[in-house]
């Protein structure tokens, strides 16, 4: 290989070995199967009130806590040591892509669980469409509306308006994702403070979000007769906004860690993938919340 | 070289036997036509099908042999340099497509034929539970389970069996009688989980759905019994839940509607007697152990002790206390919603039901001694 | 730099090292295949003869379901990753996959999960009895406590397999040397960027309908109960939605195998290389839009059944033009017939004959006689056994010498060839008649009248279990005394792999990229 070549080329990082890969499988594992007696125990069903399930997924989860952090100091020390060329850059940024893209998928299964309960199944337990029968003879007494506040079963709940708190959560979100762009702008013009600061007010949105968010189900419990047994608009309704309110927690972690981060001056105008993934799973579970605020609260 | 020209050729004459078979050999490597006209078209499309695929195959496959054939390496030392040419390749995108086209056409024909099920002359509602039928006649107001003939426990499926029995597992005790030439719409739903209602012969296959109906349905030229069985997996005893009809001409159903409606009435009478006797211990026990073992051993098994998710009853706290007596009856008569554990109050009588809770009562060394009485059960009933 | 590696049991749990990578990828594939393939040995010989034989109905519904989930997400989806891994670092000029230590976590989750789907069946209740494809509410209210572990499981293969996608496409996308334009890049490449797509679209789908059983079963949600305003067929529609591009996710890598050998056997570059993947990508695509092809028996609204069917017939089109495609290659080539050839011809033949059975499936109104019988299971298993297992065994006949730097022993290679195709004919097509005759799957025990083609079929899967072991056999041989192969045994075989690596292929591979011509 003729040095020309050698030198025009920039090297593509491979790392040494390393343990953290299967730390967190066995981690996973240890959620999972620990995870899985827990939730048996918790909810009774089979009866194995004894077993031990919320220690195992208890050290599963500081397992994984573990292998993240470990895994991560690794990532972070290879790159302020300048051993990732841009095109391992590329690799982190296509690869976060991929991965949002994966996310957008998951919940889109819930979205479409809810679209199709609420426009197919709902008329035909209702008795349209080639549906006459079934509402005739299983469920005489249902009649269909949304958000479903009696279910065919007879379960009755009310529904969560839109232009309480939601409304203000929307709000508060839209600002996130405001704050958040200006950090970014800042980042790019090597404006530290202003970088902190709003990367810093950003992560305080998200932590008020999840207490609004919080009360609200509190509310719901308490006071509105909405919970997960409410039927189908109650399972849609927590299923899609807890699945968000996670992922709003781990947006937030994520945003305060990049606050100790640009704290401590790990970013580089031209060299700050972390933070733009950041910002990106940000963003994505903004605009996750906008489909939510629409066809959850509002319509 | 002339090894593996052999084994060339005996792969060819295999497949094409395979494929062949298929197509040529006895009625029995092949769909049955059935009786019905749905059943009849269905068939025909299938061999349409087939005889395209065979025809694609046989085109495919000969190029494909005769490349392998002629264009080996010692026949063809240089090979061509040849990568692509436009017209093959819409050529053969576009046949595909206009064959996908007519075999499309009389699909859609059939399938919204098939899918009509306005204006029957007669409805029945089918209903599958773990793992029987249920019936029920909408005009005639005739109700009735159909299970398979032979209890379902497993000492009663052996090879002997089989091979003694023309219809081994696809025997009911009671049989859906329907008349023959009338528009008969199925109303299917299930209790627990998805059953799949199927006969082959009349080309009626449609998934039981609890909590939702589906139509379908057939209209029968020719008398005769035909069989079929539950397609969807439902459970540990999926593949003995058999379907049979019987088709009778209008007169003869009409008989059995009125000989089944009269039964129906000595039924409810008989049961009425049973339950306002008082019956000893013995009386119950051997009613109680044929119900049992006809009805609840599938599950609980013959010997009480269930298995997997089917709990035992030997040593049952609610089968031997005697302040659990409430729960015991409760469980039998109502079911435990969410559960496999069906509701028997409709499947039995007062007796039966008192006959076979006494049984569970004091089989297996449940040794409680106590009796209930068919009149317990009937004020059990009124009381909830 | 020195070609040297790290030793011992580390240098496997820790290591960065796509090739290390995928050996283990496939290695624990065929260990998985041997499980699942057991489990099989069971199903058949429960149906050698009616009656109950060996097995309660019970747990032969669990033989059922376990065998259907391993071979699908143990067995064949971790053999084509382990392709993956192996091969398009070296076919594009990467020194390694874009993100190693992610590939080894990718890797090293699937043991843990599979751990756990095994020890389900020593459970109270035993093991998963619902079909590998679960249905609500058979599975919600009805499974097993186990059914819970499975979940769990299913979510650690999902998380696996999101990964490892992620990875492939990164890899391709970011690190192809110089010159490795996307129109350049082999096919097996190409297949596998079009399979991770798919993946990383259709998993977390997956993910989320087992997370709904699993709220179903425990915290009162309603999603698959009419009462509550759910409704069971909206799981199959989500699984479904899974589902059938999880088929193709089985299938495309082997077309991309496939797409390597035909050429490299008959001396002839691949015809149509263009349409090949405008093909592959047509059908990821309709794949999308077909999945209700699995339901028509569930009462849609007939516009629907139309729709689906016609959709389905549709990708018959696509996958016409590669079958077409690969007989032109042959077309005036001038061809051996080595073992790798045999395999990957036997894989056009067959897979070819299982989708023609595909798309008599796909005709709605015959469909309903089709459905859920015998007829089912030859299709799948036709599209599947000799399609997707035997494209990987092809691709191991090819690249063994590539990976191990030995030659496996021709003679036996077609011995196995020979024995395989004999058996997996004799397993499979009975299954077409039995099915036409009205015999429905998943059923432990059936009347007289299927006796004949049971027997046929079992006696089948048995010389096919047979040959199997054979396979590992020769594998094993030829790993510890093999002949030393040559740096390119295979004369037509063209790709950076071949042009510019040595047999074996040295540990790193590619630190500087390859010059492209
Ligand atoms: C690798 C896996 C794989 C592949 C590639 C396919 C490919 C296809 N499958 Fe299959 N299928 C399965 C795996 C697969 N399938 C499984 C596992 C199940 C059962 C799941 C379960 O219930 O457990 C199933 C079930 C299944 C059903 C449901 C049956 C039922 O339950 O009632 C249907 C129905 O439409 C179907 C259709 C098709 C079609 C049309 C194709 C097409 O892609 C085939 C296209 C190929 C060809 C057609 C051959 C080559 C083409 C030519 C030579 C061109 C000329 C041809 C024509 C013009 C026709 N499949
Ligand atoms: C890639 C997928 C794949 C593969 C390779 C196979 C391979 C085989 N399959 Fe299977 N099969 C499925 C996917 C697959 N299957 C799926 C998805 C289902 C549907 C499940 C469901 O309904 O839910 C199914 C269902 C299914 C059924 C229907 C069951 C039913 O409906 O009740 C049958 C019945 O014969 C069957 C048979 C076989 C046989 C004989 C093999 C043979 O090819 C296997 C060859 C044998 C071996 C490879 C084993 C070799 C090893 C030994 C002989 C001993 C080793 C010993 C130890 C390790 C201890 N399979
Ligand atoms: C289809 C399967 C099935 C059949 C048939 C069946 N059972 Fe059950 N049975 C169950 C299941 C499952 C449970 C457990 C319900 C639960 O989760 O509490 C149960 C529970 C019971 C219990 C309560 C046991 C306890 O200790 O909690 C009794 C008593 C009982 N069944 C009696 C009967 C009788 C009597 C019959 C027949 C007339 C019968 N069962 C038929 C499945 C069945
Ligand atoms: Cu009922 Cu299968
Ligand atoms: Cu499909």
């Amino acid at each position: 290989m003729s040095t020309e070549t050698e030198e025009k080329y920039e090297r593509y990082y491979v790392p040494e070995q390393s343990h953290w890969p299967i730390v967190g499988a066995i981690g996973l594992f240890l959620l999972a199967f620990g995870g899985g007696n827990f939730i048996q125990q918790t909810t009774g069903k089979y009866g194995n009130e004894g077993s031990m399930g919320w220690i195992i997924f208890a050290i599963g989860f500081a397992i994984m806590v573990y292998m993240m952090f470990g895994w991560w100091k690794d990532t972070v020390r290879e790159s302020m040591s300048g051993l990732y060329s841009s095109q391992m850059d590329r690799s982190f940024r296509q690869g976060m892509m991929w991965f949002i893209s994966s996310e957008v998928m998951f919940f889109a299964a819930f979205f479409g669980g809810l679209f199709y309960a609420r426009v197919l199944v709902m008329p035909w337990l209702g008795g349209e469409g080639n549906n006459a029968m079934t509402h005739a003879l299983l469920w005489p007494e249902f009649i269909p509306a949304w958000p479903m506040t009696e279910t065919p079963g007879g379960t009755t709940t009310t529904a969560m308006g839109a232009f309480g708190l939601p409304a203000i959560n929307t709000a508060i979100l839209l600002t996130s994702s405001w704050t958040l762009t200006i950090a970014h702008h800042a980042l790019i013009q090597g404006n530290r403070n202003t970088l902190l600061n709003y990367t810093v007010i950003t992560a305080l949105l998200g932590v008020i979000f999840l207490c609004l968010q919080v009360y609200e189900y509190y509310e719901a419990y308490e006071h509105m007769g909405l919970t997960l047994g409410s039927g189908i608009y109650g399972s849609t309704f927590f299923m899609l906004t807890g699945f968000h309110g996670l992922h709003v927690t781990v947006g937030t972690i994520f945003l305060i860690v990049m606050s100790i981060r640009v704290a401590k001056g790990h970013f580089k105008p031209e060299n700050h993938f972390a933070y733009e993934a950041g910002a990106w799973y940000w963003h994505f579970v903004d605009v996750v919340w906008l489909f939510l605020f629409i066809f959850v609260y509002i319509l | 070289m002339a090894i593996r020209r052999k084994l060339f050729a005996g792969l060819a004459v295999f497949l094409s036997g395979l494929l062949s078979s298929a197509v040529y050999a006895a009625a029995d490597l092949n769909m049955r036509p059935g009786v019905t006209e749905t059943s009849v078209e269905a068939f025909e499309l299938h061999m349409i099908v087939v005889w395209v695929m065979t025809g694609i195959a046989a085109v495919v496959f000969g190029v494909m042999f005769y490349s392998i054939f002629a264009h080996r390496k010692s026949k063809n030392p240089t090979p061509a340099t040849f990568s692509h040419s436009t017209t093959v390749e819409v050529i053969w995108t576009a046949i595909p497509v206009l064959i996908l086209i007519a075999l499309t056409v009389p699909a859609v024909k059939l399938l919204i034929k098939m899918e009509d099920a306005s204006n029957p002359d007669m409805s029945v509602v089918v209903t599958g539970s773990q793992w029987k039928w249920h019936y029920k006649y909408m005009e005639q107001d005739i109700e009735f389970f159909s299970n398979l003939k032979t209890p379902q426990v497993r000492e009663n499926f052996k090879l002997e069996d089989a091979q003694n029995n023309e219809n081994y597992l696809l025997e009911v005790d009671n049989e859906l009688v329907l008349p023959a030439n009338t528009k008969v719409r199925f109303l299917l739903t299930a209790d627990d989980v998805i059953h799949s209602w199927w006969v082959p012969e009349l080309a009626v296959k449609k998934d039981a759905i609890p909590g939702f109906i589906n139509e379908t349905w057939t209209s029968v030229p020719t008398p005769g019994i035909y069989r079929g069985q539950c397609t969807e997996l439902c459970g540990e005893w999926h593949g003995f839940m058999p379907v049979v009809v019987r088709v009778l001409p209008q007169a003869e159903f009409d008989q059995w509607v009125v000989k089944k409606q009269e039964e129906k009435v000595a039924a409810e009478k008989a049961a009425a007697e049973a339950a306002a006797r008082s019956w000893d211990m013995d009386k119950l026990m051997a009613l109680g152990k044929e119900v049992y073992d006809a009805k609840c051993a599938l599950c609980h098994q013959v010997n009480g002790e269930g298995a997997g998710t089917f709990p035992a009853l030997k040593g049952s706290e609610m089968a031997i206390k005697a302040d659990r007596m409430k729960d015991h009856i409760e469980i039998v008569v109502h079911g435990k919603a969410g559960t496999a554990m069906q509701a028997f109050s409709g499947q039995l009588t007062d007796a039966e039901l008192a006959a076979v809770i006494t049984y569970e009562r004091n089989a297996w060394g449940n040794n409680t001694g106590e009796i209930v009485q068919p009149a317990e059960i009937q004020a059990f009933k009124a009381g909830n | 730099m020195a070609d040297h590696h790290p030793t011992g049991i580390k240098r496997w749990l820790f290591t960065t090292n796509h090739k290390d990578i995928g050996s283990m990828y496939l290695w624990f594939s065929f260990i998985m295949f041997l499980i699942g393939g057991a489990m099989a040995m069971v199903i058949r010989a429960e149906l050698y003869q009616p009656g109950l034989q060996f097995v309660d109905p019970n747990f032969f519904n669990q033989m059922t379901t376990m065998h259907g989930l391993i071979m699908v997400f143990g067995a064949v989806m971790p053999s084509m990753v382990g392709l993956a891994n192996w091969l398009i670092p070296m076919q594009i000029g990467a020194p390694d996959m874009a993100l190693p230590r992610m590939n080894n976590w990718s890797f090293w989750i699937l043991p843990f999960a599979f751990t756990l789907l095994l020890l389900s069946l020593f459970m109270e209740g035993g093991a998963p009895n619902f079909g590998w494809t679960f249905y609500a509410p058979l599975s919600t209210t009805y499974g097993p406590p186990s059914t819970d572990f499975f979940i769990l499981g299913v979510h650690m293969m999902g998380i696996s397999s999101i990964m490892g996608a992620i990875n492939v496409i990164v890899t391709v996308f970011n690190m192809r040397a110089p010159g490795m334009t996307l129109m350049k890049m082999p096919l097996f490449v190409w297949t596998w960027v079009i399979t991770a797509f798919l993946l990383i679209m259709v998993m977390p789908v997956l993910a989320g309908v087992v997370t709904m059983m699993l709220t179903d079963r425990h915290f009162g949600t309603s999603f698959f109960d009419a009462a509550g305003g759910g409704d069971p067929v909206l799981f199959q529609h989500i699984f479904w939605f899974f589902g059938h591009p999880e088929v193709y996710i089985m299938i495309l890598p082997a077309f991309g195998v496939a797409s390597e050998i035909i050429p490299a056997f008959a001396r002839k570059k691949l015809f149509g290389y263009a349409s090949m993947v405008y093909a592959t990508a047509s059908i990821a695509l309709l794949s999308f839009i077909v999945w209700a092809h699995h339901m028509f028996t569930v009462g849609m609204p007939v516009a629907g059944e139309l729709f689906f069917m016609i959709a389905t017939m549709l990708i018959a089109v696509p996958t016409g033009v590669k079958v077409f495609n690969w007989v032109a290659t042959m077309w005036k080539g001038s061809m051996t017939f080595e073992t790798p050839m045999l395999f990957a011809i036997a894989f056009v033949i067959l897979f070819t004959i299982g989708g023609f059975s595909g798309v008599m499936l796909a005709m709605a109104p015959v469909d309903f006689q089709y459905h859920d019988t015998y007829f089912v299971v030859a299709h799948f298993h036709y599209v599947l056994f000799p399609g997707a297992i035997f494209g990987t065994t092809a691709a191991v006949y090819y690249w063994l010498p590539k990976w191990t730097g030995k030659m496996y022993n021709e003679k036996m290679g077609k011995i196995h060839f020979w024995w395989s195709m004999i058996a997996v004919n004799l397993t499979f097509f009975p299954m077409h008649f039995s099915g036409l005759a009205g015999m429905p799957r998943r059923i432990p025990d059936y009347n007289m009248m299927f006796a004949e083609f049971n027997q046929l079929a079992s006696i089948g899967a048995f010389a096919l279990g047979l040959s199997q072991l054979f396979f590992l056999y020769i594998v094993i041989q030829t790993i510890r005394s093999g002949k030393k192969s040559e740096d390119k045994p295979w004369d037509g075989a063209t790709g950076l792999e071949w042009e510019q690596l040595p047999c074996p292929a040295p540990y790193h591979t590619f630190d500087t990229p390859p010059k492209v011509k």
